[in-house]
């Protein structure tokens, strides 16, 4: 059994598999350093209310706002379907917000939210998506931190009849 | 009573799995001379599945009958269920997915030691063994972490429910079929450790482990379409995949797996590719069980994410870093002495097949680094997410390449050929993608991936038929039937995405009752909003009057629902499937003024996406088919030739 490749040359198994490793290896190195590079620019960065205000990100870049809803921000506008809300941080730094479309179940001022949008140069951010609670059990991952006496609550009404 | 049983139950399948491990590694070492403890293990792999198999049946009985002393049952489920929802219940929530996870590894386990015969027997003791160590592993976990039968001191006066969300019937479905494609797989792994401990390496070896990789990417593929269909429907955010950790979770496994079934392919068949195959037989389960660390620990965000628990956490991140650790070193100290298989040339099946091989493995670490790196950037108190605008132009630039050679590879002969010999279908092939690009560029406002999507799907469909070319259509074997409709598959899939994403159009209005709307080729009109109420949930119900093309209305009745137990609100979607595609449609809020939120979507052809996947799993049914006949055929033809040797030697 003599297996040729097209160009008529022999090669021995051994140097066939060592051809084979190494461009498995370059392919997955590419495919690495690629993902390296596309995921620097491509990733959706997260900013806290007061990273928002100190270091703005760049107009019209993809990234995501978490804080609290303020209470009595909340407002339709005449379209019926854009609300327009502030969100806060920690030390009374406050961003604007727009949200066109069906907010999520359990959206209510005074609760953390998440919004997936861009910043706009008259400093207003525009969400494209909102992220709220989802339930007792799910809070998004950046809200956890927000608020120690919240969490608090939230165990407490988690725990109702099993005590 | 029963919970108690159910735990003992789980005991002593950890025990056999245990024993398994003892009495397959001593009869491995002993070789020839071990029959007598090799006799063990079989039956204790059998035994094991079916106390786990009771074990679980435990607890859809607690579930079932609502023991609210039970802990799991107080936290997750509620008297006033209805029952499908209690059953389904009890796998949605981490205790009692981590017991389904075990319970189908032990099955599988049972499932292999009761009928698989075509292994040398000191390699299916390896086989064995291993099973029972990974499976040793996940006891471990379940029984000192997440005890899913534990009691409350005093019984709670009533459960705290199911999240809403979950109460769907694809709850019922979805996991336990996920499941058995990420649990299946761990057969693969078994096989892959066994082969290398015992250095069998053979065409027999790929032979018998396809059909079970097979099985469990059926399961996998029907798993993910059907995940996709119900998040598409159920969350109504109008997406059919969202890059989730969760999805990517599944698909990782997925990817793997498809390599792994072409490389066992090219092994069994053409005895070339050995450690490769081991190496994808050791990563496809290494997949899944990433994907349960990520999911179960609640290590990354997501809605899967159940709760988050360091200690968990950390302990799946042990039985990740000993299973795969273990694997990988073992797979290092033997490869070596695997011996190089047979050659071949690059253009030919085995050289479509492994450019393809790469191309899933490139892109599978795509998924793999966009997955982890929120946590890598984590460490140095960055928080990042990562969506499409990752995902996909990253992916296209090694999926693209291997729908090309997908197309092609089939066409090629074993070993050597030229693509002198197909160049009227490479011609074909290559005129229908430009005819599709210019088509689809004529039409404008299509990016480039979309259109790209739309122009290969053509071709690709076309292509996926080829190979059926100059067969006899009632002798072709049935696994070749199998390639063709799992090809066939995903050109329909991908045309059904590039079209979702090429021609969806979007609307967003606050309508008074009476008022109508326009969504692409739709008339919508509001005919009424009223309150409707079901077993634990009040809704807003709107009626909605839809007409295509001026043509006769139908009625849709999105909801938005109040759940009181547990407390939340949830968005019914409501669909009109049309064969050209899908009108979808949710009620929000009233805007205050009379007027109510509606957000409709055309999507033209999106239904293709999950018919593709389903055709998809069909494909590799009949490839199953295919396989396991041909295997009966041949043992009984194996032993018609034995008794003629028995008799002409009498």
């Amino acid at each position: 059994m003599s297996a040729v490749s097209p160009s008529g040359s022999r090669l021995k198994p051994k140097h066939q598999r060592l051809v084979l490793v190494v461009l498995a290896l370059v392919a997955l190195i590419a495919a690495g350093l690629l993902a390296a590079y596309a995921l620097r620019n491509q990733a959706s960065y997260f900013y806290l209310p007061e990273q928002m205000r100190d270091d703005p990100p760049a107009i019209g870049q993809a990234v995501r706002l978490g804080g609290m809803v303020e209470d009595g921000s909340l407002r339709t506008l005449g379209d019926g379907v854009t609300i327009a809300f502030n969100v806060t941080g920690l030390d009374n730094s406050v961003v604007p917000v727009r949200f066109s479309g069906i907010v999520p179940d359990l959206f209510v001022e005074g609760s953390g939210v998440v919004a997936e949008g861009t910043l706009r140069a008259d400093g207003t951010f525009v969400a494209d998506n909102l992220l709220a609670k989802h339930d007792e059990n799910y809070v998004p991952r950046e809200l956890q931190e927000m608020t120690e006496h919240q969490a608090a609550e939230m165990a407490e009404e988690t725990m109702v009849g099993i005590r | 009573m029963i919970a108690e049983l159910g735990l003992a139950a789980l005991w002593l399948a950890a025990a056999l799995a245990a024993l398994q491990l003892l009495t397959g590694a001593l009869a491995v070492r002993a070789g020839a001379d071990g029959a007598e403890i090799a006799a063990l293990t079989r039956p204790a792999a059998v035994l094991q599945g079916v106390l786990a198999g009771f074990a679980f049946a435990m607890l859809l009985w607690v579930f079932a009958v609502t023991d609210l002393s039970v802990k799991l049952v107080a936290s997750n489920s509620h008297s006033m269920k209805p029952l499908i929802y209690k059953l389904s219940g009890a796998w949605g929530n981490h205790e009692g997915s981590m017991l389904l996870w075990v319970t189908v590894m032990a099955l599988a386990g049972g499932l292999i030691a009761l009928v698989e015969r075509r292994l040398p027997e000191r390699t299916m003791q390896a086989t064995l063994s291993a099973q029972g160590f990974v499976a040793l592993g996940f006891y471990a976990f379940l029984l000192l972490s997440s005890n899913p039968f534990e009691r409350l001191p005093v019984p709670a006066a009533e459960g705290l429910g199911l999240n809403p969300l979950l109460q769907d019937i694809g709850l019922a479905f979805h996991p336990p079929t996920l499941y058995f494609g990420y649990v299946g797989l761990s057969i693969a792994f078994s096989f892959a450790v066994g082969a290398l401990v015992t250095r069998q390496v053979t065409p027999d070896f790929a032979s018998a482990m396809r059909p079970w990789v097979l099985g469990a990417w059926v399961f996998l593929t029907l798993g993910i379409t059907a995940g996709s269909y119900w998040a598409y429907y159920e969350l109504g955010w109008g997406g059919w995949w969202f890059w989730d950790p969760v999805e990517n979770a599944s698909l990782m496994p997925w990817l793997a797996a498809t390599a792994l079934l072409h490389s066992a392919s090219v092994l069994a068949a053409r005895d070339a590719l050995r450690a490769w195959t081991i190496m994808l037989g050791v990563v496809a389960f290494s997949m899944s069980m990433v994907g349960t660390f990520l999911v179960r620990s609640g290590i990354l965000t997501s809605v899967h994410a159940f709760a988050v628990d360091p200690e968990r956490g950390t302990f799946i991140l042990f039985l990740l870093m000993l299973y795969i650790g273990g694997a990988l070193l073992l797979f290092a100290l033997r490869a070596g002495t695997v011996t190089e298989g047979t050659r071949f040339a690059v253009a030919s099946r085995e050289g479509a097949l492994v450019f393809n091989n790469v191309m899933l493995s490139a892109t599978l670490a795509i998924v793999l680094l966009g997955t982890l790196y929120p946590l890598l950037t984590e460490a140095f108190d960055v928080r990042v997410s990562v969506g499409p605008p990752y995902f996909n132009p990253v992916g296209a630039i090694f999926v693209i390449p291997m729908l090309l050679v997908m197309a092609v590879g089939p066409l090629l002969r074993w070993r050597q050929d030229g693509f002198g010999r197909i160049s009227r279908e490479l011609a074909l092939i290559g005129a229908l993608i430009l005819a599709g690009l210019v088509l689809f560029a004529v039409i404008g406002g299509i990016d480039l991936l979309p259109l790209l999507g739309l122009a290969l799907a053509g071709a690709l469909a076309v292509a996926s038929f080829l190979p059926l070319k100059g067969r006899k259509l009632r002798r072709t074997p049935i696994a070749i039937w199998g390639m063709v409709v799992a090809h066939f598959g995903i050109a329909v899939a991908l045309f059904g995405m590039a079209s979702e994403s090429a021609f969806s159009q979007e609307r967003l209005a606050a309508v008074r009752i009476g008022e109508a709307t326009q969504v692409g080729p739709w008339t919508i009109t509001l005919a009424g909003v009223a309150p409707v109420a079901g077993p634990n949930w009040t809704a807003i119900e709107g009626r909605i009057e839809a007409s295509y093309d001026g043509g006769e209305p139908r009625v849709l009745r999105p909801q938005a629902r109040n759940f009181w137990a547990p407390p939340q609100e949830t968005t019914e979607s409501e669909l009109a499937t049309r064969w050209n595609g899908q009108l979808y449609a949710v009620i929000g809020n009233e805007a205050g003024d009379g007027r109510w939120q509606l957000r409709l979507w055309w999507k033209p052809f999106v239904t293709l996406i999950w018919y593709g996947g389903v055709l998809v799993a069909l494909g590799g049914v009949l490839a199953l088919i295919g396989r396991v006949l041909g295997d009966i055929r041949r043992r009984g033809f194996r032993r018609r030739l034995a008794d003629r040797r028995a008799e002409a030697l009498a």
